[in-house]
């Protein structure tokens, strides 16, 4: 068992002939993914890889010949707020957006769309999820992690691979990893995936990473103290960044006095999490 | 992105907000003139990218053009928290019955913008929220809906605003959302809005802030940006498309990912260092881009260790690798220099940068050790 993608995932790429659609379309079948086809407009009917994925003009033709059940994003930020509603309108039930640096009015609006729809959105500005041994869906490189019963959550992209490797080098290995991605207005939150890994018999205990900015580290910590029976080890990033400053990712600001580490650390603490110093000591932490 | 007081009225006077018929100088002759046009008496301000100006003695009252040149003279001397004064606000006085807050905002919590109003204007708001939040009503808007008629009248009603002053209000408070969505704001303010003696609503300070991912589609709005207001490191590493913050310390921190480079600062400070910055050069990692992350960081004299974080996952260790020499050779920078790789081909990486004098370290607690340690003995 794993959360939100398995190896019957049935994949779409939108956005499948740019560079870095077809860059990681390639990895992503090279790890076991079922990519079944990808999108462009105006090149439908043609074939990429070497005849191994058909790319269709629309979401809706691309599910209606394959089945589709996921598609993943990698459209520039203009156009990614319109493939996210073309893949709900397709009947999508589970979009992952890679693209960053989408508007955050334009995010406002997809939610809003998407709630309604019942449509759930990983991202934007995430690194996607993996599932070792199984599937992969974005861009977590599938050589750092093996298939365990840790499972991960994260905000961030690079401080998730840290901590999967640091877990792989002692032995140690995932359930799933899902990363959230680092915008103020995103489709998935922590609780969101709390709840999947406390019903996830293959999860046993989860590692949530999360950075300064908003206030989901302590929804999660109220949700950890209240709902679940796992053990959960945390990081927080950004215990030196001043406030009023955009740290990388749109979401990673303290404003008005809100979203500091040491608000998050000190919710997470009260709520029985072990807070790790540092990424490295996750892994003994989870012993 | 911030915009000015000046920026933002003239924005709000675009979408029909009442604003006082003032202009901007950047001398105190101006100043003057613009005072002569206005007749009567002027309120002088300073036009800096924070906030408590009002308190610095930024914002100054005059009777007559003469004394509008003094006082513009005096202000565009001032710094205010370190920020010289480059401009001034020259604005009719208002006669003040009474004053309001009304500004709207991204709710992060509730994905929802929001509007919020107080009876208790001119004040700092977010004091306010902290001491007396039972004072600011607020009204959530649903983005797809955008602002209903009758939620402006529940914003009016809220604040007890007198009857005779909903329409116009109305007309305010939808002006004021069309200014935020067609702008792509993530802050439309006008803080103080006043009730005029002469029984009028006039926006009488304005502030908007921008979402730079949305600059994209408002080139306009793009060139209203301030240069002179931010560290000339971070006007350079926007340029490039580097993510870059300045701090205080003298450990410089070149890291791959927003998440890692906050946790590289984060364990700088937590072994007795200080960050002298965040710096994310991103995914690729191109020798021009770590060359011209290089310049940035040694642009700053406090700067007396540099400490390379990379985790290879797509991006290969050996191709970072190659980057950085490359950048070294370029740049050359004389001072002790930390470098750990991670993950795919770190030891192809580790190889090619054995001959550059460059302290190794395997772990990331031993890296920042190893930093710290060199610059305490290099201070």
């Amino acid at each position: 068992m794993s959360i939100l993608v398995n190896k019957d995932t049935r994949l779409i790429v939108q956005g499948i002939t740019g560079n870095e659609g077809l860059f990681h379309t390639q990895q992503m079948l090279a790890y076991g993914t079922k990519v079944v086809g990808g999108t462009r407009p105006g090149k439908g009917g043609e074939w990429v890889l070497d005849g191994k994925v058909p790319v269709f003009d629309s979401c809706k033709s691309a599910v209606n010949a394959t089945g589709a059940n996921c598609s993943i994003i990698f459209v520039s930020a203009k156009f990614a707020p319109d493939a996210i509603y073309e893949a709900a309108d397709a009947g999508i039930p589970f979009i992952v957006c890679i693209t960053e640096g989408i508007p955050v009015q334009d995010m406002m609006r997809v939610r809003e769309y998407l709630d309604q729809k019942g449509t759930r959105l990983l991202g934007p500005n995430c690194p996607g999820l993996l599932t070792p041994g199984e599937a992969k869906v974005g861009i977590i490189p599938g050589n750092i992690a093996i298939p365990g019963n840790v499972g991960v959550v994260s905000r961030s992209g690079t401080l998730t691979y840290e901590v999967l490797y640091a877990l792989k080098l002692q032995g140690m290995g995932a359930s799933t990893c899902v990363g959230i991605g680092g915008d103020p207005i995103n489709g998935t939150n922590f609780i969101d995936v709390l709840e999947m890994f406390e019903r996830d018999p293959q999860t046993e205990k989860v590692v949530l990473i999360g950075e300064i900015g908003g206030t989901d580290e302590e929804k999660a910590a109220e949700f950890i103290r209240t709902k679940m029976t796992k053990p959960v080890v945390s990081f927080i990033a950004g215990q030196t960044a001043p406030p009023g400053k955009r740290m990388g990712h749109a979401g990673a600001i303290i404003e008005g006095g809100s979203g500091t580490a040491a608000d998050k650390i000190k919710a997470l603490e009260a709520a029985g999490v072990k807070v790790a110093k540092h990424p490295e000591e996750i892994p003994s932490l989870l012993k | 992105m911030k915009l000015h007081e000046y920026q933002s009225k003239q924005i709000f006077a675009k979408y029909g907000i009442p604003v006082p018929k003032g202009r901007v100088a950047a001398t105190a002759k101006e100043a003057r003139a613009i005072a002569e046009e206005l007749g009567g008496r002027v309120v002088v301000k300073a036009q800096v990218l924070v906030g408590g100006r009002g308190k610095a003695g930024g914002v100054r009252l005059a009777k007559d053009p003469k004394e509008a040149e003094e006082v513009a003279s005096a202000i565009l001397g001032m710094e205010i928290k370190g920020l010289p004064v480059r401009k001034v606000l020259v604005d009719p006085a208002a006669n003040i019955e009474h004053e309001i807050y009304l500004g709207i905002t991204n709710d992060r919590a509730a994905r929802r913008p929001v509007f919020m109003a107080s009876a208790a204007g001119g004040v700092d708001i977010e004091e306010v929220a902290r001491t007396t939040p039972e004072k600011i009503i607020k009204v959530h808007i649903d983005p797809l809906l955008g602002l209903r008629d009758y939620q402006a009248n529940d914003i009016a009603l809220g604040i007890d605003l007198p009857r005779e002053y909903w329409k116009q209000f109305g007309d305010i408070c939808r002006g004021l959302y069309r200014a935020y969505t067609e702008c792509d704001a993530t802050l439309a303010e006008i803080n103080p809005l006043v009730i005029l003696k002469e029984k009028s609503l006039s926006a009488l300070d304005g502030k908007m802030l921008l979402d730079d991912n949305a600059l994209f589609r408002h080139p306009d709005l793009a060139e209203m940006r301030d240069v002179d207001e931010e560290a000339p490191a971070e006007t350079e590493a926007r340029k490039h498309d580097l993510s870059f913050i300045k701090l205080d310390g003298n450990i410089g921190c070149m890291v791959n990912g927003a998440g890692l480079a906050m946790t590289t600062m984060d364990i700088v400070k937590l072994y007795g260092g200080e960050p002298a910055n965040f710096l994310d050069i991103g995914g690729g990692a191109s020798a021009e881009k770590v060359a011209a992350a290089l310049r940035i960081i040694l642009s700053d004299k406090n700067v007396k260790a540099i400490l390379f974080n990379v985790f290879g996952g797509i991006t290969r260790c050996d191709e970072v690798a190659k980057g950085i020499l490359a950048a070294l050779a370029e740049v050359k920078p004389n001072i002790p220099m930390v470098v750990r790789l991670v993950g795919t081909n770190a030891e192809e990486g580790r190889k090619l940068l054995a001959d550059a004098k460059m302290i190794t370290a395997e772990t990331l607690a031993e890296a920042a050790q190893k930093a710290v340690a060199a610059a305490k003995a290099a201070a």
